[in-house]
């Protein structure tokens, strides 16, 4: 394992200052309840004003409504994004992992049917790997697309899928041929991009524990898809959805996801100090600024092509612990009967979201275990 | 890595493991002097790392040195080399002449006092070079020395310039005690490891079971988070100077720390009975682990001191003061 910090890129100061004047205008109602939130909150109009501010796709060639940054400037976007608690999620999973597999995987159709319209921040997209029987162990999944004379036919469920009933496209990750007997079951399996106004496509939304509905059950029936909603290679969809695994797990939405409440918690501590606050702050503090470092490194690596797969799942372990411990910390500090309104309806907000860290986009569990397989255990 | 600290991080850690590894280790707990082993660093002419090339040392980056203490904290650190790294750092950048020999740096109780040459006593912004006077040996749980050491006959004293503040001794300290940290972390889950991979019970080694590989990977977490702590304070000292760094090398502290923690709990629990037993070589390592949290600053100290920082600044200054830190890097 490698961490190596990369220097800021240039002019990241400029960028910085010109992301908080457009985020302390855009932000201006944004309620507690919107910044704990975070990644999970979705605006399309804030998204199409992001977009609009050439803020999305910002790595991706210009032919295809991309800025032509590097990726740490894209980080620097990102940061200071989650750190004012934007409601970014109608554009996240699509500049994040969605537009780059097009990028890189796609046709040219695909791509300049659908990127331009992500950097925009009006196409969203939506992540199609869990099922009813497949979570942890995503291989066992069971959707099927079969060939038909004009293309393929869709069948099955998928379940947990953020933001399906708000967005217009689904990468999904589906079985076209059976794995082979005895064989890897990493085998016969594709990705699709599949139009989610298409017919024969059934969204239920799942209310989740705080109540509202963010996730859903996403049911295909007889979906007819066309040639060229394949994404990449047939067969290859394994690879295809893990390769991007790197740049979903180690960017700072994996630690910065409970952050507005630090911020919020030490105003309430200066209005109402509470004995011993400093050493707990400054741990917490210690501790961001090193998971920003880690996160940054990573961030370095993948820009210089490199793959790293395992530090990206040890930075998104990390960062999970220091997110989800970070409400508790601040509660503890700060009653909750004593704190400020705009502080308790946050902390409320984030008991509800917390659990869930540790889970989407692989459980802790599972990450420790490709940690361990890489240090030689297992 | 540059080319030069490849090759020093190489010679260093040849050195050291050609000195003896783990037997140099229990003869400094039994209270002799590493001579050969400090006869090789000083013929590299490590002492004078930190020193300019134009006072007549290596002129190593800070960033080098802390590669180097990584090195030494993977063996354990069995000889006061940081320290007298460090205290030449600040002779040299106070106008005094750097003397031969193992330097006692009075930060605090003197790390292998009763064997110094000469005593460097840092005192604000001053620093002033002694000869050692009485010595009253004691040692902190690692059995490493930590002599109380009174100053006699003063030699020279000097202003330290601004770049180096008035708490050059406390922070050299700390980043040297957290980059150590980092050395014998990584040591220790490096044989912890080999340990699970070796051990077995129920029929299969006991790395196989996953209540032991999710601890493993759970302080792996730690040891890079330390080591990443580690590289953003030496790099922050590169750019502005020891006083300038201070936020990054009390986060690199308390990280160190608080690993050290979790690390050493961890990896007494893979090897169970055996890892507490004297002959084992764990306990050199875990006990130095305890020892250098409480040096150069505890996590408690750092941590009110940014605490009350971010505190007093506001919440909404935290985030902008953290990337107003970043290094920046050239168009
Ligand atoms: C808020 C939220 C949003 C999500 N959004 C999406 C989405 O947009 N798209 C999508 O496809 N999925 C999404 N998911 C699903 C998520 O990827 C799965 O929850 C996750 O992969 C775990 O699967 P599971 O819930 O079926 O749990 P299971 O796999 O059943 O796991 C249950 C428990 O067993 C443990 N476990 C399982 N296997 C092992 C093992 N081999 N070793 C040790 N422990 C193990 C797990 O760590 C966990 O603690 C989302 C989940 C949440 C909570």
């Amino acid at each position: 394992m490698r961490f190596d910090l990369p220097d800021a890129p240039p002019h990241a100061e400029a960028l910085r200052r010109e992301l908080r004047d457009f985020l302390a205008d855009a932000g201006q109602d944004w309620t507690p309840e919107i910044r704990a939130r975070s990644w999970m909150g979705f605006d399309r109009g804030f998204s199409r004003a992001v977009g609009a501010r050439g803020w999305i796709g910002m790595t991706w060639p210009a032919a295809y409504g991309g800025g032509e940054k590097s990726g740490l400037e894209r980080i620097v976007v990102l940061e200071e994004m989650l750190a004012a608690g934007a409601p970014v999620g109608a554009h996240w999973i699509g500049d994040r992992q969605s537009g780059p597999l097009i990028l890189r995987l796609g046709t040219e159709e695909q791509r300049t049917r659908i990127l331009p319209g992500i950097a925009r921040g009006e196409l969203a997209f939506c992540i199609g790997l869990s099922e009813p029987e497949a979570g942890s162990d995503l291989a066992n999944l069971r959707t099927k697309c079969e060939r038909t004379p004009n293309g393929w036919k869709l069948n099955g469920r998928k379940i947990w899928t953020t933001f399906a009933h708000k967005s217009d496209y689904m990468i999904a990750l589906v079985r076209t041929s059976p794995a082979p007997e005895g064989g890897s079951r990493h085998a016969g399996l594709s990705q699709f991009l599949v139009d989610l106004r298409l017919s024969g496509i059934s969204i239920r939304p799942i209310r989740d524990l705080a109540g509202e509905d963010s996730f859903n059950e996403v049911t295909f029936d007889d979906v007819m898809l066309r040639p060229d909603d394949l994404l990449g290679e047939e067969g290859a969809g394994w690879a295809q959805a893990t390769s991007e695994l790197a740049f979903e797990r180690s960017g700072p939405d994996r630690y910065l996801s409970s952050y507005p409440a630090l911020a919020a918690g030490i105003d309430a501590l200066n209005a109402a100090p509470s004995p011993g606050a400093e050493v707990t702050i400054g741990r917490m503090v210690a501790r961001l600024n090193t998971l920003r470092g880690m996160s940054l490194s990573v961030g370095g690596m993948l820009e210089r092509g490199e793959a790293p797969a395992v530090e990206a799942a040890l930075v998104k372990d990390a960062g999970n612990v220091f997110e989800q411990a970070l409400p508790e910390q601040i509660r503890n500090l700060v009653d909750p009967a004593d704190s400020p309104e705009g502080l308790r309806r946050m902390l409320a907000s984030l008991a509800q979201l917390a659990p869930t860290f540790s889970l989407r986009g692989g459980t802790r569990e599972i990450l420790r275990g490709i940690i361990a397989r890489d240090m030689g255990l297992r | 890595m540059s080319e030069l600290r490849s090759i020093l991080v190489e010679q260093v850690e040849r050195l050291v493991a050609d000195a003896g590894g783990v037997a140099v280790l229990r003869m400094v707990e039994a209270g002799e002097w590493p001579a050969t082993l400090w006869a090789g660093l000083e013929q590299q002419g490590l002492n004078l790392a930190l020193v300019p090339e134009e006072s007549g040392g290596v002129g190593l980056s800070w960033g080098d040195a802390a590669a180097i203490w990584l090195v030494l904290g993977r063996h354990g650190a069995p000889a006061p080399i940081a320290e007298t790294m460090l205290a030449a750092a600040l002779l040299s950048a106070a106008g005094i002449e750097v003397p031969e020999g193992p330097l006692g740096l009075a930060q605090g109780a003197v790390p292998f006092g009763r064997h110094a040459a000469r005593l460097v006593v840092p005192k604000g912004a001053c620093v002033a070079l002694h000869a050692p006077g009485e010595c009253v040996p004691a040692e902190n749980i690692g059995r490493e020395p930590r002599d109380a050491v009174t100053a006699e006959d003063r030699i020279a004293r000097g202003q330290l310039p601004n770049l180096f503040g008035p708490r050059a001794g406390l922070l050299g300290l700390a980043l040297i005690r957290a980059a150590l940290i980092a050395g014998a972390l990584e040591r220790i889950l490096a044989l912890a490891v080999d340990w699970a991979n070796t051990r077995k019970q129920f029929g299969r080694a006991i790395g196989k079971f996953q209540a032991v590989q999710q601890q493993l990977a759970a302080m792996a977490g730690e040891v890079a988070a330390v080591h990443v702590a580690v590289h953003q304070a030496a790099r922050a000292v590169d750019a502005r100077g020891l006083a300038e760094a201070s936020f990054e090398i009390g986060c690199a502290k308390i990280v160190a720390g608080e690993a050290a923690t979790m690390g050493a709990a961890t990896v007494h629990q893979v090897f169970a009975a055996i890892g507490i037993t004297e002959d084992h070589e764990l306990h050199h390592f875990t006990r130095r682990l305890w020892s250098w949290r409480e040096e150069g600053g505890t996590e408690r100290f750092w941590a009110a001191e940014i605490g009350r920082a971010a505190l007093t600044r506001g919440g909404a200054s935290l985030w902008p003061d953290m990337t107003a830190r970043d290094a920046q890097g050239v168009e």
